[in-house]
């Protein structure tokens, strides 16, 4: 799909540059992503039975790897996005980002985009 | 390839087989030795030859492993009394870490503070030289007083002056700080404390793999050190504590090894330094730190000093040749540490992309939040070099960098 990495990073900061960002207003401390080495926000809403999400990093890298979970996940049923796998992060090559250390926090990501699903699933 | 600091940079990076590796494809380049260092081949064959020919509990038994492991291990803590100049050998515990031996000081002073007392830190702190202090804080409603720094990443020392007094129990300061590099006054800090009759705990985990330490000379009340910073085994730490505050505190754990005698009454505890030694420690990482310390005396730590300050020099002077490079702690009294930022780009994006071409640097606030909060910053890149790094080393980070600060801007 790339050739090198620097065509796959390049990507990415396209993607973190055209991220649906959130609203200046809902970057509060409770829309933070804990576990992220650099400052991540995510916010929900609900509409029309789907979650949509907005978010927003201070680091361009983590808004691109937002944004691909943003185009995956967002503007689906609550259902769909607890249910759904996250194993296509490994096969487009990112699992670097998804690694458990102090450093990062993509794991971390959609375990909070999970969270906001489970808490619209009954609704 | 010779260099003016008088050893064989080629002949010693073979004696560490992990920087033969490739990463992401790339031949790796470490530069987060402040984080841990690599560990010399001779260091790792003794972990393998201990399990190999020596492997048996220690301080039990009659047998003749048994005699044999203690030798080693007993033998390793006479080494580390020379290579510190403490008075005796029982005044070096081993534990897991620097962590662990700020923790079973910071436990010990449970008893000898009172409410009110009052115990000193340094704004240039680790994470562990303050978490510790803050739960002593807690339990004894002692308060925690803040040594500022100046813009350069130095301790200022009149406004230490102005801190001390009478109720002064505890001071911690670390030799050399882990974030910026800073190499702290920490004989005159010490000295001042003593005036006050406070204790003084000096954290050299980033002390020891770049020069010699003297704790008598220092007259430190504790130091403490982690073997893997130094080229040992993760896993094992150094507590250097006088005997005179080591007999004062209580045992951090309890246990086999560090009894006199057990009833379901009442039991009493060993003398030092087994007091501290609760359980079967760390035998072949111990003895393994002995090699470490071993090897870097045959290199010989005025040789690494002076090779590390030479690609300090250098890796300063190139980084500042790219435009909005701002580098963090700028003493001149330092050791081979930088932590910088280039322009408005986050660190991680910086530390993500020159990971790529197989460059290890450390990313983020380093475990020292306070630091950063000065600054108002939310991290840094930082580059850590240790005298197995080269120049051409140096200058590949720099070209990483360019390509990075193309992609990100």
């Amino acid at each position: 799909m790339f050739n090198d990495w620097t065509e796959k990073y390049e990507y990415i900061i396209d993607l973190g540059k055209s991220l649906p960002v959130i609203n200046d207003a809902f970057k509060t401390s409770d829309n933070t992503i804990k576990g992220c080495q650099s400052k991540v926000w995510l916010y929900a809403e609900y509409i029309n039975n789907k979650l949509i999400f907005t978010a927003d990093s201070d680091a361009i890298i983590t808004k691109g790897i937002i944004a691909i979970l943003i185009r995956v996940f967002s503007n689906q049923s609550p259902k769909d996005i607890v249910d759904a796998k996250a194993d296509f992060i490994e096969e487009i090559g990112l699992k670097q980002h998804l690694s458990q250390t102090r450093a990062n926090g993509l794991s971390s990501m959609i375990k909070q985009i999970k969270l906001y699903a489970v808490g619209y699933l009954n609704k | 390839m010779k260099n003016t600091t008088g050893f064989n940079i080629a002949s010693i990076r073979k004696d560490f087989p992990i920087l033969n590796s490739k990463v992401n494809g790339k031949q790796l380049i470490y530069f987060d030795n402040a984080a841990t260092a690599q560990t010399p081949k001779v260091v790792i064959d003794s972990i393998v030859s201990y399990y190999s020919t020596l492997n048996a509990n220690i301080h039990r038994g009659a047998h003749y492993l048994s005699q044999k492991a203690t030798e080693a291990y007993e033998s390793t803590r006479r080494k580390f009394q020379q290579h510190l100049n403490a008075k005796n050998s029982s005044e070096i515990i081993f534990t897991s870490g620097t962590t662990h031996s700020i923790n079973l000081v910071a436990n010990g002073f449970t008893n000898l503070l009172k409410s009110g007392d009052e115990i000193i830190v340094s704004h240039l702190e680790h994470h562990s030289n303050i978490v510790p202090w803050q739960m002593l804080c807690e339990k004894t409603g002692a308060i925690m007083k803040i040594i500022p720094m100046n813009h350069d990443g130095e301790l200022i020392f009149s406004e230490y002056e102005k801190l001390l007094s009478n109720k002064t129990k505890v001071v911690f300061v670390n030799h050399v700080s882990n974030a910026l590099g800073t190499i702290n006054p920490v004989k005159k800090i010490i000295s001042k404390a003593h005036e006050f009759g406070a204790a003084v705990l000096i954290d050299g985990a980033q002390a020891l793999p770049h020069f010699e330490v003297d704790v008598k000379d220092l007259n430190a009340d504790f130091y403490v050190a982690s073997a893997h910073k130094f080229y040992g085994p993760t896993g094992v730490g150094i507590l250097y504590g006088k005997e005179k505050w080591l007999d004062k505190l209580p045992p951090y754990q309890g246990g086999g090894e560090m009894i006199d005698e057990v009833t379901f009454e009442k039991t009493t505890y060993a003398k030092l330094p087994n007091k501290f030694e609760a359980g079967t420690p760390n035998i072949s990482g111990v003895i393994a730190s002995g090699i470490a310390i071993d090897y870097i005396n045959n290199i010989g730590l005025k040789k690494i000093l002076k090779y590390e300050n030479v690609l300090l020099k250098y890796a300063t002077e190139k980084l500042l040749e790219i435009d909005e490079i701002k580098i963090y702690g700028n003493t001149d009294n330092k050791t081979s540490v930088i932590s910088f930022n280039l322009g408005n780009i986050h660190h991680y994006d910086i530390g993500s992309i020159i990971d790529n071409e197989g460059i290890a640097v450390r990313t983020g606030h380093h475990c020292a939040q306070p630091i950063m909060d000065y600054y108002k910053i939310p991290g840094t890149i930082r580059l850590s070099l240790s005298f197995y790094n080269t120049k051409e080393e140096i200058d590949s980070l720099i070209s990483a960098i360019i390509v990075a600060k193309k992609m990100l801007s």
